[in-house]
């Protein structure tokens, strides 16, 4: 049987588990709704589909992402996949009460319109349990300190692509010291142009490398929380 | 060793062009994606003195890859060259072209990318300021915008990428540096690909055409 044939609901759960792996890796949206919905018609908690079907899969395609097996293209045609899976799952994980790890607001700087790696980082976020406000491109202090008094996040996310955006962030840190507010949040920043030093220098607490970096160190951050 | 002047004509995205005249003092190390305007500026000046080698412009799209690369270059050439400059901006590299420059003590341009020094720093703040939604073509890449742009990031392989990848842009601004009309048609079928509103700008060499005069001195 070709792969073009293959029915899924031929597959028994393990199989089926598998074979989503290889259609997030593919970035097979349609075929990632199919599975998804014939999971959950076998009874599969919402949060068992995420996490061993659609975040396991997205795990794999991070890994290869940085072995440098998969491109930009590829990751973005899994999350895309991915992405389809969730549209199904979202509703279901918030009526059925799903474990939350914590509450991130995320957007790209003012003046900086690139949100692909932001988006995979909230994609990711969502997938690894956090609620994850995702307020656009090209934001402003005034929106950033909006969203963290409305939403009440434990993280803040920041991105920017442009080296000559990427200063804008520090902006944002000195804004929330000057308020006294900055001590309430845990802020990761990322973007192409962004390493540890630049980081350190505007006071985030962390440079995040990709996507799975992030969801990684914010969960050392929300452990932490939870120690504290 | 290459060192031939047809190899600057139309630098493919992988290619390393370099000239080295015996007489040459003075070495420019340039991105790929600018060697022919670096040569074009030489020849015009009789800069004789200068010689030129590049790293491939493919870098343009692993800008990280680009400090490392360039000091690589500068330690190989060192030795036999009164002096070094760099024909990058930061590019991407999120200042880490300047640090290695700074290290190695060569002189770098100024501004955030070639547009910027094509375009001069000022003017191109106030493109940007202009509509934030701008992707910016030079003449190299409206050359080789199927190459760089369509296989690069994947769009001729899945299409419905563009709306992923350029749906926050809204206009195309094509900076052209010799007005050529074949690369003009080229520029405008990458706005149609792209979905973007298209504009042209004629900047010539920009500051690009200083740094060298300075480099030459």
């Amino acid at each position: 049987m070709s792969e073009e044939d293959l029915d899924l609901r031929s597959l028994d759960d393990q199989e089926l588990m598998e074979q989503m792996w290889d259609d997030l890796y593919d970035g097979l949206a349609d075929e990632i709704t199919e599975a998804t919905n014939i999971l959950l018609e076998r009874g599969w908690a919402p949060y068992k589909v995420l996490t061993e079907a659609l975040v396991e899969g997205m795990r794999i395609v991070g890994v290869d992402f940085r072995d440098g097996v998969l491109f930009v293209p590829e990751v973005l045609m899994a999350a895309n996949a991915m992405k389809a899976g969730m549209f199904i799952l979202r509703p279901l994980l918030a009526a059925s009460g799903a474990p939350q790890q914590g509450t991130m607001v995320i957007g790209t700087v003012k003046g900086d319109i690139h949100d692909i790696g932001k988006n995979l980082v909230a994609m990711m976020m969502e997938g690894a349990g956090f609620e994850v406000i995702n307020l656009g491109i090209n934001i402003s202090v005034e929106e950033y300190l909006a969203a963290l008094e409305e939403h009440k996040p434990q993280i803040l996310g920041m991105s920017a692509l442009l080296t000559t955006t990427m200063p804008y962030m520090k902006v944002v840190i000195d804004t929330l010291k000057e308020q006294g507010m900055r001590d309430d949040y845990t802020v990761l920043v990322g973007g192409a142009p962004l390493n540890e030093e630049f980081s350190d220098a505007i006071g985030a607490d962390s440079y995040c490398r990709d996507a799975a970096v992030a969801v990684e160190i914010a969960k050392e951050y929300m452990l932490k929380k939870h120690n504290q | 060793m290459s060192n031939n002047e047809d190899e600057f004509d139309d630098p493919g995205t992988n290619a390393s062009p370099e000239l080295f005249p015996i007489e040459a003092k003075i070495l420019i190390i340039a991105c790929g994606a600018l060697a022919r305007e670096v040569l074009d500026i030489i020849k015009i000046n009789n800069f004789n003195h200068l010689a030129i080698t590049c790293l491939p412009a493919i870098l343009h799209n692993r800008p990280d890859e680009i400090p490392e690369r360039l000091r690589e270059k500068i330690k190989k050439h060192k030795a036999n060259y009164h002096n070094i400059y760099i024909a990058y901006a930061d590019c991407g590299a999120g200042g880490r072209i300047e640090k290695v420059c700074a290290e190695e003590g060569v002189t770098m341009m100024a501004g955030p990318h070639c547009y910027a020094f094509y375009a001069g720093q000022d003017e191109f703040t106030k493109l940007a300021e202009e509509e934030l939604g701008s992707f910016y073509l030079t003449d190299y890449l409206a050359r080789h915008f199927d190459t760089l742009i369509m296989e690069g990031f994947g769009l001729n392989k899945y299409p419905e990428m563009r709306d992923m990848m350029f749906g926050n842009y809204t206009r195309l601004v094509y900076m052209t540096q010799a007005d050529d009309p074949n690369l003009e048609i080229k520029a405008k079928a990458a706005a149609k690909k792209l979905k973007l509103n298209y504009t042209k700008i004629k900047t010539g060499y920009g500051e690009l055409a200083s740094f060298i005069k300075d480099a030459a001195k």
